[in-house]
């Protein structure tokens, strides 16, 4: 992209990007599966116990770092390449393109933008109260006790509502971006590309409806 | 007085060419660079030239009038190129092969010539595997080949009903590679219309920028015109629309002589004409005749739709009149026998116009999949043309104009009559007599840019090391350009009212109607002053829209159509002149009892070669005598 | 068959475009969409006007030199098809048909519907051959090919050039016609040599003449006439990484 010095191909940007993609969908498992804590139904005993792990191991510590990386060179990478695709036909079609790709393909940058939107809320709820940029609420103890600040956000339908909308794209952008990560690096092979889009529309849902249930847990079942 | 010297070398057959080569002089590579070689065309002939002269040194520069050199019309070939390697061990040589080929040409060829194509043919094979064409192999992993029309040994390598695709892409990526290295300069999107001759010797040509319209000079010590057939001529016909034959006429109005005009072989497997705006004919790959069976209703007037016609009340003609070829026997062969059970009213369609060439036996025995392996391709661009499904009723075909034997004279040295005037692939006459027969010509053009003209050329140039590069404002390039802009200006000047297609429309039916399948005294003479009245017609009516000054595709379609009324009337000329049927001519008044071609080798076995003298001047015809040392000439029978 | 044709007009590469309507009655159902267009244009020229330009070559979908973007779709509405292909039975009676150039900053209008695909020339000459003279070729036979292979490499071999990938790409990628060519010549053994080379030359020539990046959304399989599929783009993917990671630095 500059114009001197190093310049990434445009294949090295799928690669950058499949492979900063590939581990947020892992991290996005590690999440789900802390999250679901939440529903044990026993006040938050068993979540704020993993949370106390992840916030204390020094491992996690690097982690998370990295995963931040992950953030931003996918986030910064998308939009670069999004640019640079739009540049490539400056005069477009009166028609627009009929041809069948799929819809979460297609649109993957816009999905992208209310991921991204929703990261910074999200962002704002929890993680930069935990940084101390924003007091605690919710009648929480420390900034490392979220239990009660799930409770206070998570049962504001307004909240409630943007999360599981957000969730709902998250669940289009991985459709494609989690077969998208294998082509990317060249693992497209007639007998198991069937097998991997399965299972990738299977993690989608998983992760989507997932991470929904928790908001509909609160606003609706939690008591 | 042109003395037309074939330059045959001496001693036995199969070692002319190797004793020949060695005996040629060469250009050292130092000397090389400094010289200029010009190559009008990129199909297989042209591009495998231009890469071949790029590869050794020489400074090539080659042109196109497409927008890349891949879309030349070699691309189109379908069913395969021969070789004589054997592989299958059932008897094939490579004397075998130019048997086939001198028989299949009905003894009209130079047997010098047949002989060095078909010895050269298995090089080909080799340098198109080396650059990774994907021919068909069988399961061992070696090369695949199948049998085709004219022979009885399989020896055609075949990619799918892509063949010409492959090898043609194969070539463009060795011409590719040339470029990328400096050693060829390509120009896209030219015309050549004109060449320029300088004391004698070919030293460059006028081309007309297709974009800007602008005329350019270039210039070199030498000139390859590797610019394909003039089938067109007939309108409808196999080739693409942009095919011509402007440059080569371009040389035989510079004195270069034009052999065999007549020689036109009409293709027996074509989708027939389905409407009147039809612009072209798309051939159906002989090679389905290896499987597919050729029949007519026994019934005239037959109005059953074809699967419901029984067994018993078919007519496999072919198989019936040549018991031991049956479906493969020569394209001529095929194409008159198609047209005689039309014209004796069994023809089917509803022009009455096609014959029928059925897969049913076929399919039952090596099942759906076999036969989609091996055809699926044409199958399915049959399916897209006519909307008809082939692998469930058969396919209807009728013969179409298709590839021109004839074409610029050229000695063994690929040379026309203007030295340092070369023509190499179907743009020469030289090795398909008065029939070619099906997958050689991507065998002799790949044959002849490969492997014959990059030694032959290197012994003219030899005489060229102290010609310093030639000058594109000597007074040769200035006339030649004047004339060239002058008749530009000549037909903007028309502003008639009729189109560039509606004339070469009617070109083409006098042609087909007078000089095509089957020929008569009447009807040439006829026809000749059919095109007569048609050119005085064109000069006065065409209408060419815009200018000439800009990109104007009318403007190019008038510049050839232009032309093909004088190639017209020399194909009628040729015809008239030779009183015989041989091959793909056939007149009418020299036919067996059974309607077989009947030769007269005593007055014909010779190329009629012809010097032009100016449009409607009757041109001058040169005879080369044919000498037959190493066969003998026979009554060609396929039965 | 009646027709109500949008087409873009522009009469040079620096002119400034627009869309001309014309009716078009008495179509037949057999007529390619070329002989429609030859149709039209022969009406045009017998009015005085000046017909539209469009490249096209041997019609039978094999050379590549024809390319329209009719309502919406590279090639027009019929998969696997390319437009001189195409035939007028595949439109409805009295429907409007709108015709483009193919768009995308590596193919720039030349005039009307006729574009500039010498990018496409660029990138086969940074490496779309194999290094071989004439002349040093061995026995064809001496290297087996396994006869999938051989057919798996046919496959990527079928690319006409016609650009309609590209075309049919939302970012005007040109991976299926260079993942192709870098496919079919890596597969084969006399491809393979410089296999790693080849790549690389051909990617970062890619990039250089304008072609956008890929994203994975496949509209060029689907437009694709010759119908190449995207496990190219992942082998050239797959190729471009090990060449990348693998390539010594001597």
């Amino acid at each position: 992209m500059s114009k001197k010095g190093f310049r990434l191909s445009s294949l090295s940007h799928k690669y950058v990007m499949a492979a900063a993609g590939a581990f947020l969908m892992l991290f996005l498992i590690s999440h789900l599966t802390t999250n679901l804590l939440l529903l044990a139904g026993d006040g938050g005993e068993k979540f704020d116990q993993a949370v106390e792990f992840l916030l204390t191991n020094p491992v996690i510590k690097i982690v998370e770092y990295v995963l931040f990386a992950g953030f931003i060179i996918h986030i910064i990478l998308g939009v670069i390449i999004e640019l640079h695709n739009r540049k490539s036909r400056p005069v477009g079609y009166k028609v627009a393109l009929k041809s069948d790709t799929s819809a979460f393909s297609r649109f993957m940058i816009h999905s992208g933008i209310i991921i991204f939107i929703f990261l910074l809320i999200h962002l704002y709820n929890f993680f930069f109260v935990k940084l101390g940029l924003f007091p605690v609420y919710g009648g929480a103890e420390s900034s490392h006790d979220f239990f009660p600040m799930v409770v206070v956000t998570l049962q504001n339908p307004v909240y409630a509502i943007i999360y599981i909308v957000s969730f709902v794209f998250l669940g289009f952008h991985l459709k494609h971006a989690f077969q998208s990560a294998f082509q990317s690096f060249g693992l497209n092979h007639d007998k198991y590309m069937p097998a991997i889009k399965v299972v990738g529309t299977i993690y989608a849902v998983v992760i989507a409806v997932g991470f929904s249930i928790i908001p509909l847990y609160f606003l609706f079942l939690y008591k | 007085m042109i003395k037309l010297d074939s330059k045959i070398p001496k001693g036995p057959l199969a070692d002319k060419w190797s004793d020949y080569k060695s005996s040629l002089r060469l250009v050292n590579p130092a000397n090389k660079k400094k010289i200029d070689i010009i190559v009008v065309g990129t199909g297989l002939s042209g591009a495998s030239s231009a890469s071949a002269l790029g590869e050794l040194g020489y400074n090539v520069k080659v042109f196109c009038f497409q927008d890349s050199p891949r879309r030349a019309h070699s691309v189109a070939a379908q069913g395969g190129i021969n070789a004589a390697k054997n592989y299958k061990n059932d008897g094939d040589s490579v004397y075998r092969l130019f048997h086939d080929m001198i028989k299949g040409g009905d003894f009209r060829a130079r047997e010098a010539n047949v002989y060095r194509a078909a010895e050269v043919s298995n090089y080909v094979i080799d340098h198109f595997a080396a650059h990774g064409v994907p021919f068909a192999r069988d399961y061992g992993g070696m090369l695949e080949t199948r049998s085709f029309g004219g022979v009885q040994v399989s020896r055609t390598f075949y990619a799918k009903g892509q063949t010409g695709q492959q090898c043609l892409l194969g070539t463009y990526s060795s011409l590719s590679r040339q470029i990328a290295k400096g050693t060829v300069t390509m120009y896209e999107r030219r015309d050549m219309l004109d060449l320029v001759v300088i004391d004698g010797k070919a030293r460059g040509i006028i081309t007309r920028n297709l974009l800007t319209g602008e005329l350019e000079r270039h210039s070199a010590h030498a000139v390859v015109l590797a610019t394909g057939g003039y089938g067109t001529v007939f309108y409808l016909s196999t080739l693409a629309l942009g095919s011509n034959a402007s440059a080569a006429w371009a040389a035989h109005r510079k004195g270069a002589l034009f052999a065999n005009p007549s020689f036109i072989q009409i293709h027996p497997t074509s989708i027939p004409v389905l409407n009147d705006y039809q612009s072209k004919l798309t051939l159906m790959s002989e090679s389905l005749r290896n499987d597919g069976r050729v029949w007519v209703p026994k019934e005239k007037d037959e109005n059953r739709h074809p699967n419901q016609i029984p067994e018993a009340e078919r007519d496999y003609y072919l198989e019936r009149r040549y018991p031991a070829f049956g479906n493969l026997v020569p394209r001529d062969v095929a194409s008159r026998a198609a047209k005689e059970r039309c014209d004796a009213g069994y023809g089917v369609g509803d022009s009455g116009l096609s014959v029928y060439l059925d897969f049913k036996d076929a399919i039952e025995k090596q099942g759906k999949k076999g036969i989609e392996d091996k055809y699926g391709n044409l199958f399915e661009m049959y399916m897209k043309i006519t909307g008809i499904n082939p692998y469930e009723e058969p396919m209807r075909i009728y013969p179409a104009g298709h590839y021109t034997m004839g074409g610029l004279w050229v000695d063994y040295n690929l040379m026309t009559t203007i030295p340092g005037l070369y023509s190499v692939g179907e743009s020469n006459f030289s090795d398909h007599g008065a029939n070619r027969l099906g997958a050689s010509s991507l065998m002799q053009c790949s044959g002849d840019g490969y492997f014959i003209l990059p030694y032959t050329i290197g012994d003219y140039l030899a005489d060229e090391i102290r010609t310093p590069r030639i000058q594109t404002d000597h007074e040769e390039f200035d006339k030649a350009e004047k004339a060239a802009k002058e008749r530009i200006d000549r037909l903007m000047a028309v502003n008639g009212k009729q189109t560039v297609t509606s004339f070469h429309k009617r070109l083409g039916k006098i042609l087909w109607d007078h000089c095509g399948m089957v020929r008569s005294k009447e009807g040439l003479q006829k026809g000749i002053e059919m095109i007569d009245q048609l050119e005085d017609e064109f000069w006065k009516e065409v209408k060419v829209p815009a200018t000439a000054g800009e990109y104007n595709q009318e403007l190019e379609k008038a510049i050839r159509v232009a032309d093909f009324f004088e190639v017209g009337r020399l194909m009628c000329q040729d015809a008239l002149d030779r009183d015989e049927s041989c091959g793909a001519h056939f007149r009418e008044e020299y036919q067996t009892e059974q309607g077989e071609a009947k030769r007269n080798d005593a007055e014909y076995a010779h190329v009629s070669a012809y010097e032009y003298k100016g449009n409607r001047q009757s041109e001058i015809l040169h005879k080369e005598p044919l000498v037959f040392e190493n066969v003998e000439l026979k009554e060609r029978s396929y039965k | 068959m009646e027709f109500k044709l949008k087409i873009w007009r522009q009469k040079n590469a620096s002119a400034k475009g627009k869309f001309e309507n014309h009716t078009l009655k008495n179509v037949s159902a057999e007529m390619s969409f070329l002989q429609m267009l030859d149709y039209l244009n022969q009406q045009i020229i017998e009015s005085g006007g000046e017909p539209v330009h469009f490249e096209h070559d041997c019609r039978e979908g094999i050379c590549g030199s024809c390319g329209l973007y009719i309502n919406g779709r590279p090639h027009g509405p019929v998969t696997h098809t390319t437009t001189c292909e195409l035939h007028m039975r595949e439109f409805e009676d009295n429907s409007t048909i709108v015709i483009e150039p193919w768009r995308s900053k590596a193919f720039s209008v030349i005039k009307d519907l006729v574009v500039d695909r010498s990018a496409f020339e660029k990138v086969i000459r940074a490496g779309g051959f194999v290094n071989v003279n004439t002349g040093s070729a061995q026995e064809a036979n001496n290297i087996p090919i396994n006869k999938k292979i051989s057919d798996r490499a046919f496959d990527a071999a079928v690319c006409i050039g016609c650009g309609a990938c590209v075309a049919a790409c939302k970012n005007s990628s040109a991976m299926l016609f260079v993942s192709a060519k870098v496919s079919q010549m890596a597969m084969l053994p006399q491809g393979k040599v410089e296999a790693k080379d080849r790549v690389e030359k051909m990617v970062a020539k890619m990039d250089e003449v304008g072609f956008g990046f890929c994203s994975n959304t496949y509209g060029c399989e689907y437009d694709c006439p010759k119908g190449i599929s995207v496990e190219f783009i992942a082998q050239m993917n797959r190729e471009f990484f090990s060449a990348r990671v693998c390539k010594s630095k001597r």
